[in-house]
Formats: C-alpha cells, structure tokens, sequence
C-alpha cells in the first residue's frame, strides 16, 4: 500500500492506496465520490473525465499514486443541486442528456474545453492554428472524447454555446 | 490487473540503471497506453517506473537552430506551442488529429513514439499473436485486416504503426535522445527507431534494455507548407486508415511520410523525389513493395486519392 495525498474538489484526502487503483476507482470506491462514472474504463468513453490540475484528463486511465500532491476537480465539486455550475445548469434547461450516465463526464469536459479554447489551444478543425474560435464544428471536435449513447449531441452542444455565450455577455 | 510494485524516479539514468536490472520493470508516463494494456494483461509488468517527476517537460530551441522537446511533454502542449504551430505545423496538426482531448492532455512525447498496435489480434488475447506472444502465430494474416499495415510487413505480422505524432517527426527527420542503464547519452533518427516486423515482431524499437528517451529534437525548420491529412472511419477519435504528412516547398523539394499503411511509420526517399510528377507518382514511389490483403488493398488507392487531394489543395492556394 501506497500513501496517497489528494485534494479532491477543495477538501484534502489521505489514502492508502494499492498502485493499481485507477484514480476514477480512488474517486468512487475509496472517496465515494460516485458522480464520476466507469463507463469504459479503457478511455474510449469519457464517462469518467475529471478535472486535474486544470486538465481534463481520463480517470480510468491514470493512478491514483500517480497523482500524488495534485487537485482534483469531480462533478461534485462544479456545483451541487442547491448550487449548480452554470454549465449543470445549462445541461438541465437544454435537455442535454437522457439517460445521464455519461453526463459527468460531459459537463467536465465541456467546462475544459470552454478553458481551452479561451487559452487558444488550437484543435483538429482550427483552421488558423492561431485563431481558435468558438464554434460548432469546434465543439464538436474537442467533445468527441465523450461519447453519449442516447446521442443527446445537438443540447449538449446548445448547452455549453449557452454557457459559452453567457460566459462572454 | 496484475499486482505490481511502484517507485518514482528521481533522475533519468537512475530510471535506466533501474529498468535494467528489475526483472519486468517499466516506465510509465501518461500511462494512457500502458494502463489500458495491463488492464487487459496484454502488458505485464511486475515494476513500474512513475517517471514523472523528471520534469522533462520543456520545449527549448537548441544551439542550431532546432527543437528540443522533453520527453514528457504532454501532446496537447506540443501541438499548442507557438514555436511548433508556426514553424512545425505538420507536427501540430498531426497532434490535433489523434485521440481525444482528454487523452491527448496526458499522452506524452516519448509514450507516443512507445505506444503498441491497435491490431485487433494483438488486443484480443484468446487469438494468436506473434508481437504479444513470440511464436504463437498472426492471426491477422487470414483475419480482418482492413486497418492493418501493408507496407514494411512480414508473414509474422501485419500491425500497423498507430501514431500520427511519429509520423510527422519521421517527415521532419526528429531524432530521439536517450540514456542508457550504462549512462550513456545518444541520439538516434527517427528513420532508424522503429524496427521493421521481420521474425521479431515483438521487438519494436532500437531502445536497449532499460534505455529511457529523454528528448525528441527536430531539426531547425525546414519552410514550405505543411499539411497532414487524415483518413479515417470517423471524423474524430480514430484511428487512420491512411494518413499522408507532407510538406510542399519551392521547386518540387517537398517530402513526405504516412501513417495507418506501414509497420512503422512510412518515408521513403523514392516518393520525395517524385514531388514534381505528381500525386500518383509520388504514390507508386511510396507504395513500392506493398503487400496488401483482400480487406485492405483499398488503402493503396486511399493513399493516391489522398495524395491527389493535397496537391488540389496546394494548387488551389498557389
């Protein structure tokens, strides 16, 4: 057993942890964070994105000791049901899921996404890899790591332009 | 999985000595790769080398003009750095073609060149396979094979090459600096990294036992216009059928390399020199010596067509 240190959504975690434990396991079965979901569990889905360290990153396929010292942002920590993220929020008002297990992972991502593309990190449709611009076909390709089985993708998209919009009025 | 102990290096050549003498040790970066493999116990290791902490994270120009691009600098941020998106465009858009956001925000530089096949018969561990298990036999040879290799391939495996970083590094002529167990510091071209299948498919690159890649660096630029451009079953997150990096300089001195067609990725000098008589002849230059199967002889015309399509696209611009 390894002792791992994680500052999960604000609050600090001491573990003591197996080296193969995924950070996605970490999160559900060992901090009962089960927001995150296992989809997958080999990266091809996405229903198991979080934020670390300001990334969003597949958290079936990295270890928890891997991630000694670092910030991890889940689900549970954008927002709550009293006090919803404004991108939960848009997922809600949008219809922007049906069955909803993947959306977790949706709306990390698309919180990400909206940070990289306001940083200018250019992407497979940028055209002018100096000008990122937000648009559809952009939103498309960098969400195209989360997949969505009820293929909720047109209120996904309309849920992260209204909060892209909103974010810019 | 299998159980495994874990360490964190604290240098490279600590992390070399290391590797080389711990009985089933390996490093791990992004881990992308790898974890999903040993999940699958197609990888095995006993040890497993956090090589993290090395911080090799920076991308500097050297003495001569050129790119060094630390090890563990994550695809993302290769593909957003300033320095590459203008002078190494292949390179950038080549990143921007693979994988997922997600992914590509831990993948890294090194793991990328490391990463395995996605051969169906390589991940599928109740099916022969000679690259996963020495001996046991190809599958591929009279399976589904429409993804698979058609250049560089032998009658022990058909795997395809999956990366599109490699084969834009191979089109600027990267070389990969190492350390070895022994210290020994070295740079070997990219030409020369990836080995051919032959009786040894197992057996991928020239990195000896314990040898860690420390850097990749590119050359000082090179001009032109660069392009890459991917053929895939889906329009994001997939895998290439085929794809063509290119870049078109003055007087038909342009060069090119592919992906999804070779056992590593593809150049030849032959198909450089045919830049001046056109897409097909740079196609049939390329696709000398090619051995295809019933499900994926479409790749030789994919690799024309695609071939043809780039260069409308730089006539229409010029």
């Amino acid at each position: 057993m390894i002792p791992v240190e994680l500052t999960v959504n604000g609050r600090e975690t001491h573990l003591q942890l197996d080296p193969r434990t995924s950070l996605l396991d970490a999160l559900r079965e060992h901090l009962h964070l089960t927001g995150t979901k296992k989809g997958c569990d080999h990266g091809q889905c996405g229903a198991c994105t979080v934020i670390v360290e300001g990334r969003r990153i597949n958290s079936c396929l990295t270890l928890a000791v891997m991630h000694d010292g670092e910030a991890i942002t889940t689900i549970e920590g954008l927002g709550t049901p009293d006090k919803l993220h404004p991108m939960q929020r848009a997922f809600i008002t949008h219809d922007g899921y049906q069955c909803g297990y993947c959306t977790p992972g949706q709306i990390c991502s698309a919180v990400a996404v909206l940070e990289e593309i306001e940083a200018g990190i250019p992407s497979h449709v940028t055209d002018d890899l100096d000008k990122v611009a937000l648009t559809d076909a952009e939103l498309r390709e960098r969400m195209s790591g989360n997949i969505c089985r009820c293929a909720a993708y047109p209120n996904i998209i309309a849920a992260i332009n209204d909060v892209a919009g909103g974010a810019k009025a | 999985m299998k159980p495994f102990t874990y360490s964190r290096a604290t240098s490279a050549q600590e992390a070399a000595t290391m590797a080389a003498s711990t009985q089933g040790a390996r490093f791990i970066a992004g881990g992308t790769n790898l974890l999903d493999l040993m999940k699958l116990q197609i990888e095995t290791p006993t040890h497993l080398i956090d090589v993290n902490p090395l911080k090799l994270d920076q991308i500097e120009k050297t003495a001569d003009g050129g790119l060094r691009i630390g090890a563990l600098v994550r695809n993302t941020d290769l593909a957003a750095d300033k320095v590459v998106r203008h002078d190494y465009g292949v390179l950038s858009r080549a990143l921007l073609s693979g994988a997922s956001g997600q992914l590509r925000n831990k993948a890294t530089t090194a793991g990328n060149l490391l990463q395995r096949t996605r051969c169906p018969y390589f991940y599928d561990t109740r099916m022969p396979c000679n690259k996963r298990k020495p001996g046991s036999g190809c599958g591929a040879l009279q399976g589904m094979s429409r993804n698979l290799a058609i250049l560089g391939v032998s009658d022990a495996c058909i795997a395809q090459h999956p990366s599109d970083m490699a084969v834009a590094m191979r089109l600027l002529d990267a070389t990969v600096d190492t350390v070895g167990a022994d210290g020994a510091a070295r740079s070997i071209p990219i030409a020369d990294f990836h080995l051919l299948p032959g009786d040894t498919p197992h057996v991928e690159t020239v990195l000896k036992a314990g040898e860690i890649i420390t850097s990749v660096t590119l050359p000082k630029p090179i001009g032109g216009t660069h392009v890459y451009r991917k053929v895939r079953d889906r329009s994001s997150y997939a895998f290439a059928l085929v794809s063509v990096a290119a870049v078109f300089g003055k007087n038909d001195a342009s060069r090119f390399a592919f992906g999804g067609i070779g056992a590593k990725p593809w150049r030849t000098a032959d198909a450089d020199a045919a830049a001046g008589s056109g897409a097909k002849a740079v196609a049939e230059a390329a696709l000398a010596g090619a051995r295809t199967t019933h499900h994926n002889e479409f790749k030789k015309k994919l690799v024309e067509q695609t071939l043809t399509s780039l260069y409308r696209q730089k006539e229409a611009r010029a």
